[in-house]
């Protein structure tokens, strides 16, 4: 298991350290930081083994985190657990940096202790960490029989992820589809890779132990129904249908349940959470296309031009378009012509940036420049990166749609209907590239 | 509250002011004094003298003073042991404390403190908390329990800790189940053989049960427990693989791994016609593909799994290929994984997509990443066939980039290519010659070498080439020494007229300059072969290659197994096993794939069920780039394994030195998932003339060397000088040279017996203007030949002969040139024999056994086709071994079997026995039941085909019944004439 934790500055300085066994010793501390974050050079591999001692690190910002350990340890739990320490501190002081983990190292040692015993992970859930580890000094002395019960048995129970007696006057719920649509296209416009991450965030503010039943426009579960109800019906729903390729769900999911019946029913955490990530590759709406064309003139210019081209309902807006078109390191100089938007040639990031702030669907813009080139005498050519693309749209360019959210809470006296619902979809750009 | 003050306190006398501070009277004060303590301990400063100080501010109702100070008192308890027994009063009370939470804290901390004597105290709260009302507290304690036993096993087992661990696994709350598995799993790592974990159905149960109810960490402890169960049957391994499969939706990585784990150990068990199978299968897929979208750090850890994943079942991710394509912005441990995948995954089916992505990737900045992907491209074309030709054109244009690196790589890739396809890329050589100054690299010069030896009849230079090379032998590495020691030997026999300077300045860089053990061995073992035989040195140095594999850097399939087991860990990060690189008895144990529920008893490995398949055994892996000496013996020295045994020579002395090299450096290269190399005759002794140790250099003072070179008689032949003695066996004399003595060194062959048919006209002299050819085929001491018989009907004199074969269904194709030196003058005819190799593209024929044949002489180009026996296709290794048949036997369906009948044939069993001896049908076993004599046969084919068969033989009755039984029906009509011709001639 893991033997110690370990997070460095940028400079290697050591800002937590903390072991848990006792095969790992303070060389280990200067060991990580003299082969890896003094190395200067690109990370070759996010687990290095210096002298028989395994370090899984990862990076935020420029702050390292290091877990250690001398056994063949679960690598992908470890590094899980890396990521959620990441969202515990996180969500107890905002962004990690430096200065945020100095000025709360007793609270990260505490932590610390309470999530990772002899190196086995804990719970780490922060909606239960919260409720016993606080800023503001611990509350323990102050605390009745009865609530310290609660708190133990809802970091060690079935629902660790809510606590008993939540109320709220007004029951409300709020449900993101976030998507990132991810595009690799030849320059010759044929797709060479695309699929869908999806992600269902949830803001649940509701009473009690609710239950909830979430549904969408799953292609196994309308093909199911349509077999027992009406024909027309399930011809008319199967083509809105999604075919997911494969989920995963927060904890709080029945897994077995969705598993056997492919119904998502849980008990909500309080707050914001993910509820649940998807993946499709069939029959994406891909919002943008981009159609490069560049040519050689000689050997010290360029032309380049990019048509984008639109692909949704005239009546929706896409906004935060961006086109980051790569250039030469040894580029003296760029002309940029664009239609729309406004264009630049940014020297330190090596690329022409056009940005334009909204476009509706169905529509074309375009983007000339042309490219003065410093001769130089490396041989080696150009190694043309993709042209990148950012964007957000207002709708799920996997054609996800959701079809009910039900809440039932039997103890307490509001029903289904009594429950504010909000739903809101968002498509981004995920890794949207054309190779030219 | 900003803590981060505590870091910067620097100044002189610091200690004595923190220790004023810790005793002072205001609680504050005393806080923030232990925080600073804390702070210096972070950042290494030694604050352990201030121990009694910090110990006394333990006693407080402040909860975050009391962590704090645990936490100073987990550091150094170590070094003050003593003094720590003060703490222990503070820890037995708290473990008596009201509020679970404080409980917990007390028994969590005092297992980390590792003193002997606090650790006495520890057994009693202890053994209260594991019976804690509070779940909080028990799941502390569980852990707790493995702390102990790290510190103190004994102490562990005396007090009966273990046996309150395991009622933990039934208790009601799953994160204490979860936890005392963690424990158990721990500590049963340590005694391998103790039966702590007793995992039975009853407790299978259990832990599926709780599976569903805790934390993402409990289940992945639950999942990595369950996983070194083994089931008693595939239903219970069925029924588990079911419950944990909605596992695969579970949103952390870990538990998916762990999970798929569990399922592809237990899949094993599951026999592959159950439908079921089928459909775990194709479960197993989307999950994994899902992991790629996570974090980079998981998404190497997912990569490095599914490529071991994908090595032990390919069928899961085989349409998955696109999901690896590099992303530009991928760190470049996640792009060299999934390069590494992408050329696992690589088919038929999606070649041209995955060779316009490699071209793509070629172009990039990162080296190690261009490299890989160029070598993939090769590595493309020899497991693809049909796009071999498109690879070696993008690897030439490659080339052309003038990149360093790019060109080296692509050298190094064209070198395989060639082996796998020999005589068909020949004309690239031209463009590598250019890039000869540009290589720098040992691997790259090596690999050039190679090239320039192995085509060094069509390389008009290739001596000045070599030569070039030699200047600076002794700089250069061992890899490219020994490379250019066997080309120049390779010139010299394919050249030996022009070139014999050069062999002897290499031999004697080899063996008297060079303090380099193989070098010099190898260089020894050249010059005796030379100087004693030119004609064994030909057939040995100028050997027919053996198969190179289409895979690469496959791991071998023990450790597969076990990395199998090893699923999400460390162990399969790395791709070694837990031995090399934890210490001490954890994790040490092996762990193995449990043996699937269809197999028999008597055939215990999969390896061993699939003997009959189509090229079963695995061809020579090409060794990775470390494994020089296999690397270099591989290329030159080693005897076939699976394809045609190596040209048999005829006298005893050669067999020796065959025998030398084939056993004694196979073995050396230790190469385990090569089969074992093939014996040539069992019987034959080891040379005396060869040691087999290498020689110190008394045993070989130069000044015999010299001798040996000037007088030796037979390398005086041997370089074209007038002989003064020619040995009798070299027979012709003169001319010829080397070319002249192969001939006659295959053409005395050992007489083996083998069947081989009268000679029919293949060619008529009216359809090929006046060219007749008549010929059949033969197998001699383990060489195909076709023996041919051309005759000149025209008028006018011939010359230019060359053949070639179409593709047919056992790769047969010439292995050298036809050899037909002098001009055929009308009216004269000659006898040709062209020995044959099944290395050539393959195609089913029909029938199975027809050849098409193209001749082409100064005239025109004829063609005509021809039926081979199959017989000659039968190897020398084809005797299976009894129980391997009968497991065989039993494993092949009865679909397969066909039966015929051997009309009129009068000899008796053990006659038949003999005769079929003579042409590689082996005997396995004879039984006689009810006056039949039963024979049982088996036959392989040059392509790994076995084929068995059941003979009987009644006596009084000249109608024999034969069963044939083999994997590939398709061959038996063929083999069952084999059998009826070599009987009844």
């Amino acid at each position: 298991m893991i033997g110690g934790l370990f997070i460095y500055n940028h400079k290697g300085e050591v800002l937590i350290s903390r072991v848990y066994r006792d095969d790992i010793g303070r060389n280990a501390v200067d060991a990580f930081r003299v082969n890896v974050i003094h190395a200067r050079q690109q990370v070759r591999s996010p687990v290095t083994n210096i002298a028989r001692t395994s370090f899984f690190h990862v990076k935020r910002s420029n702050i390292w985190l290091a877990a250690v350990t001398k056994q063949n340890v679960n690598a992908a739990m470890v590094f899980e657990f890396l990521y959620k320490m990441c969202d515990v501190m996180t969500a107890y002081f905002g962004k990690i940096s430096e200065e945020n983990i100095k000025n709360n190292f007793v609270l990260i040692y505490e932590l610390l202790d309470e999530i990772l015993d002899f190196g086995y992970p804990q719970n780490s859930e922060t909606g239960a960490l919260k409720t016993f580890i606080t800023q503001q000094g611990i509350k323990g002395q102050f605390q009745t029989k009865e609530e310290q019960s609660q708190i133990t048995s809802q970091v060690t129970g079935q629902i660790g992820w809510r606590r008993e007696g939540i109320k709220y006057r007004r029951n409300e719920l709020f449900l993101d589809v976030l998507e990132s649509v991810n595009l690799l296209m030849s320059p010759q416009g044929q797709v060479l890779s695309a699929h869908v991450s999806g992600r269902v965030v949830m803001k649940s503010y509701l009473s009690g132990m609710p239950e909830c039943k979430f549904g969408m426009n799953d292609k196994i579960v309308i093909d199911k129904q349509g077999k027992g109800g009406a024909t027309d019906d399930a011809a008319k729903s199967g083509k809105q249908s999604i075919a997911i390729d494969d989920c995963t769900f927060h904890q709080c999911v029945r897994l077995s349940k969705f598993d056997s019946e492919r119904s998502i029913s849980f008990i909500p955490p309080d707050g914001e959470y993910e509820l649940m990530r998807y993946r499709t590759t069939k029959d994406i709406i891909l919002p943008f296309r981009v159609i490069p064309l560049v040519r050689e003139v000689g050997r010290t210019k360029l032309e380049v031009k990019v048509v984008i081209k639109s692909n949704f309902k005239p009546s929706l807006l896409a906004q935060k378009i961006e086109v980051r078109i790569p250039t030469p390191l040894n580029t003296s100089g760029v002309q940029v012509i664009c239609m729309k938007g406004k264009a630049k040639y940014k020297a330190s990031e090596n690329a022409i940036v056009w940005k334009i702030k909204r476009m509706a669907g169905m529509k074309e813009s375009q983007i000339s420049a042309e490219i003065e080139l410093l001769p130089t005498n490396d041989k080696k050519k150009w190694a043309r990166p993709p042209i990148s693309m950012n964007f957000e749209v207002p709708f799920a360019p996997s054609g996800l749609k959701v079809r009910y959210l039900k809440v039932f809470e039997s103890k307490l006296n509001y029903s289904d209907h009594d429950v504010i619902k909000w739903v809101r979809y968002i498509g981004r750009s995920g890794i949207y590239e054309t190779r030219c | 509250m900003t803590d981060s003050k505590y870091f910067t306190t620097t100044k002189k006398g610091e200690i004595f002011e923190l220790k004023a501070e810790l005793n002072s009277d205001k609680k504050e004060k005393k806080k923030e004094a232990v925080k600073k303590v804390i702070a210096s301990m972070t950042v290494g400063k030694d604050v352990s003298a201030l121990f009694p100080d910090v110990v006394n501010c333990m006693q407080t109702d402040n909860l975050e003073l009391k962590k704090l100070v645990y936490l100073y008192l987990m550091n150094y308890a170590k070094s003050q042991p003593d003094m720590a027994i003060m703490a222990v009063n503070t820890f037995v009370k708290d473990c008596e404390d009201p509020n679970p939470l404080i409980r917990a804290l007390a028994v969590r901390t005092m297992g980390c403190i590792r003193v002997d004597k606090i650790t006495e105290y520890l057994c009693e709260p202890l053994r209260k908390c594991l019976k804690d009302e509070d779940p909080y507290v028990r799941k502390t304690a569980a852990v707790c329990v493995a702390k102990l036993h790290d510190i103190n096993a004994q102490l562990v087992e005396d007090q009966g800790f273990l046996d309150t661990l395991k009622d933990l696994i039934s208790d009601s709350n799953p994160m204490v189940v979860a936890n005392a598995v963690a424990a158990l799993s721990e500590i049963a790592e340590s005694h391998p053989n103790s039966n702590l974990l007793d995992l039975n159905p009853q407790t299978i149960n259990k832990l599926l049960t709780a599976l569903n109810e805790c934390t993402e960490w409990g289940q992945i402890f639950i999942l990595d427990c369950l996983a070194n169960y083994t089931p008693r049957d595939d239903r219970e391994s069925q029924s588990i693989c079911e419950r944990v499969t909605p596992r695969l939706s579970h949103a952390n990585s870990a538990v998916v791994l762990s999970a798929v784990k569990v399922l592809m150990k237990f899949m094993e068990m599951l026999p592959k016609d159950l439908d079921y199978y089928g459909t775990l299968l194709k479960k197993l897929a989307p999950p994994l593909v899902t992991l790629l979208s996570a974090e980079p750090e998981l998404q190497y850890v997912a990569l490095r799994n599914i490529n071991l994943i994908v090595q032990r079942r390919p069928e899961i991710m085989k349409h998955e290929m696109k999901v690896f394509f590099v992303k530009y912005n991928d760190p470049i441990y996640v792009k060299l994984e999934k390069l590494d995948i992408m050329i696992r995954l690589a088919s038929q089916a999606n070649i041209a997509q995955v060779l316009a992505e490699l071209k793509e990737y070629a172009t990039e900045v990162d080296v190690d990443f261009v490299r890989k992907a160029v070598r993939a491209i090769g590595r493309c074309a020899i497991k693809v066939e049909q796009s071999a030709e498109r690879c070696v054109s993008t690897l030439l244009d490659l080339i052309q980039t003038k990149v360093n690196y790019v060109v080296q790589e692509a050298i190094v890739v064209i070198k395989d290519i060639f082996r796998k396809y020999p005589n068909k890329y020949e004309s690239v050589i031209a463009t590598l010659c250019e890039n000869l100054d540009s290589l720098d690299e040992p691997e790259a010069r090596a690999a050039m070498i190679w090239i320039v030896g192995e085509y060094a009849e069509r390389i008009d230079n290739a001596d000045e080439l070599l030569e070039s090379f030699l200047e600076g032998f002794h700089d250069e590495s061992t890899q490219v020494q020994l490379q250019l020691l066997t080309a120049i030997v390779k010139l010299f026999l394919k050249k030996p007229t022009e070139t014999q300077e050069l062999v002897q300045q290499v031999l004697s860089l080899a063996t008297q300059d060079s303090d380099n053990p193989d070098l010099r061995d190898r260089g020894y073992i050249y010059w005796r072969l030379l100087s004693t035989d030119p004609v064994a040195a030909k057939e040995v140095v100028l050997a027919e290659k053996p198969l190179i594999s289409e895979e690469t850097d496959l791991i071998e399939p023990t450790l597969l197994e076990e990395l199998i087991c090893h699923i999400g860990t460390l162990a399969s990060v790395y791709h070694k096993p837990p031995s090399a690189f934890v210490e001490g008895s954890r994790g040490v144990q092996h762990k193995r794939l449990p043996c699937s529920a269809g197999s028999g008893e008597s055939v215990d490995s999969p390896e061993t069920s699939s003997t009959a398949g189509v090229s079963d055994a695995p061809p020579a892996v090409i060794p990775s780039q470390g494994d020089l000496l296999g690397d270099l013996l591989n290329l030159d020295l080693t005897p076939t394994t699976t394809g045609p045994p190596p040209p048999a020579v005829s006298t005893g002395m050669q067999l020796g030195a065959m025998d030398l090299l084939g056993g004694g450096l196979d073995s050396l290269m230790g190469d385990e998932s090569e089969p074992p190399p093939v014996p040539l005759r069992t019987d034959t002794p080891q040379s005396p003339q060869i040691p087999n140790q290498s020689p110190s250099p008394t045993d070989y003072s130069t000044s015999e060397l010299g001798g040996d070179l000037g007088g030796n008689p037979a390398i005086g032949a041997g370089f074209g000088a007038a002989p003064a003695a020619m040995p009798a066996s070299f027979g012709a004399p003169g001319s010829g040279g080397l070319d002249d003595l192969f001939d006659l060194g295959s053409g005395v062959g050992m007489p083996m017996g083998a069947y081989s048919p009268p000679k029919s006209v293949w060619l008529q002299a009216m359809k090929a203007k006046g060219l007749e050819i008549s010929g059949t085929f033969a197998r001699r001491a383990g060489v195909i030949q076709m023996e041919m018989t051309l005759t000149n009907k025209a008028m006018s004199v011939m010359t230019d002969f060359a053949i070639q074969f179409n593709r047919n269904s056992f790769g047969l194709s010439p292995a050298g040139p036809l050899q037909v030196l002098t001009p055929l003058s009308p009216n004269q005819s000659i006898e040709v024999a062209l020995p044959l190799n099944t290395s050539g593209p393959v195609m089913k024929m029909d029938p199975l056994n027809n050849l098409q044949v193209a001749v082409k002489n100064n005239i025109d180009v004829f063609y005509f086709s021809c039926q081979y026996p199959i017989s000659m296709l039968f190897v020398e290794d084809g005797k299976m071994e009894r129980q391997i048949f009968l497991a065989t036997w039993k494993d092949i369906p009865n679909e397969n079997e066909s039966q015929f009948q051997i009309k009129d044939c009068h000899l008796s069993s053990d006659a038949v026995s003999n005769k079929l001896q003579g042409s590689n049908i082996f005997t396995i076993a004879k039984r006689t039941v009810d006056g039949q004599d039963m024979l049982y046969l088996s036959v392989k084919l040059t392509n790994g085909i076995w084929v068995l068969a059941e003979l009987r033989i009644q006596a009084g009755n000249p109608n024999y019944t034969i069963s044939l039984k083999c994997r590939a029906p398709e061959v038996s009509q063929c083999v069952f004439q084999s059998y009826e011709a070599v009987l009844k001639n």
